[in-house]
C-alpha cells in the first residue's frame, strides 16, 4: 500500500474543531550538498496548505523552506459538527500536490 | 537520456491532468498568490514589509509562543502560537537568525482561532517573533530559543 502523503486526526472538543495534520514531504531548503557529487541539493518544499470544511477555507498556510520535513499542522476552529468532513491540500514549488479528508469525531 | 526525461515530462503532465481532473488543482489553489518576495528577503523587517505590509509591531502580551527554551535539533523545533486577540486575520512566524527570517504565514477562516502548531528549522540560536494581524493592526511577541545543532542544512 502506498504510503499516506497526509494523515489528518480531527477531534471536537466542545463547539471548536482540534485538526492535526502530518504531512509526508522532504521540505529540502535547496542547502544540503549530496555527499557523493558536493551539488546542492534542489530546494523542494510545499508552498502551500489549504484546510476547508465545507467549502470554506478554514486555513491557508504559506510556507517557505524553513518549515520542518514531514510537517506538522495543528490549528482550532469552530462551526463544525462532529460527522463534517475537513480537508487538507498541499502544493509544492516543483507542482506537486496532495489532498487528503478525514471526519471530524 | 532524453527519452527519461520525455517520458518524466509526459507522465508528469499526465498526472497533472488526472490530477486537475479529480479536482485536487483546483484554479484557487494554482493561481493561489504565494507571497514570493517574503520568502526571499533576507531581513527580518524586509520579510514582514513582503508578507505583511509593515515592520511595525506592537508588542503584545497576549501572544503566546511555546517553543523550548533549547532546542536540541535545530531541522525540528516545534513551536505553538497562540493569541487572546480578537479578531486575527494572520498569524506570521519569523525567526530572525535564519538565511531567510519568514518561516510560514496563516491565514486564518473567521471561524478559526489564533492559535498555530507547526515544526520549523533554525539555523541557530535566534529569536522567534511571532506576528498577529488584528482588527488592522500588528502585534508580536517574541522569544529566544537556543539551538545546539544548527538544522538549515549544509
Amino acid at each position: 500500500m502506498a504510503k499516506k502523503k497526509i494523515r489528518i486526526r480531527a477531534k471536537m472538543k466542545g463547539s471548536v474543531t482540534e485538526v492535526k495534520a502530518l504531512m509526508s514531504h522532504p521540505m529540502e531548503t535547496g542547502q544540503r550538498k549530496n555527499k557523493k557529487t558536493g551539488e546542492k541539493i534542489p530546494a523542494h518544499f510545499i508552498k502551500e496548505v489549504v484546510c476547508e470544511h465545507k467549502g470554506n477555507k478554514v486555513l491557508v498556510a504559506n510556507w517557505g523552506v524553513a518549515i520542518s520535513k514531514n510537517p506538522y499542522l495543528s490549528f482550532k476552529f469552530s462551526g463544525a459538527s462532529k460527522g463534517d468532513m475537513v480537508k487538507v491540500s498541499w502544493s509544492d514549488n516543483k507542482g506537486e500536490s496532495a489532498s487528503a479528508e478525514a471526519k471530524i469525531g | 537520456m532524453k527519452r527519461r526525461s520525455f517520458l518524466k515530462s509526459s507522465v508528469a503532465t499526465s498526472v497533472l491532468g488526472v490530477a486537475a481532473g479529480a479536482g485536487l488543482l483546483t484554479p484557487q489553489m494554482v493561481l493561489a498568490a504565494w507571497p514570493k518576495a517574503a520568502f526571499e528577503a533576507k531581513t527580518l523587517d524586509g520579510g514582514m514589509e513582503a508578507a505583511l505590509g509593515s515592520s511595525n509591531t506592537i508588542e503584545s502580551g497576549e501572544i503566546k509562543i511555546k517553543a523550548p527554551d533549547i532546542a536540541e535539533n535545530g531541522a525540528v523545533v516545534p513551536i505553538t502560537i497562540s493569541t487572546s486577540l480578537p479578531g486575527v486575520d494572520t498569524i506570521a512566524v519569523f525567526i530572525k537568525e535564519n538565511p531567510v527570517p519568514i518561516a510560514a504565514t496563516y491565514e486564518l477562516g473567521s471561524t478559526t482561532q489564533g492559535f498555530i502548531s507547526c515544526r520549523v528549522k533554525m539555523g541557530k540560536t535566534s529569536d522567534l517573533i511571532a506576528v498577529v494581524k488584528s482588527g488592522g493592526k500588528l502585534y508580536s511577541a517574541k522569544k529566544m530559543v537556543k539551538v545546539t545543532i544548527g538544522g538549515c542544512g549544509g
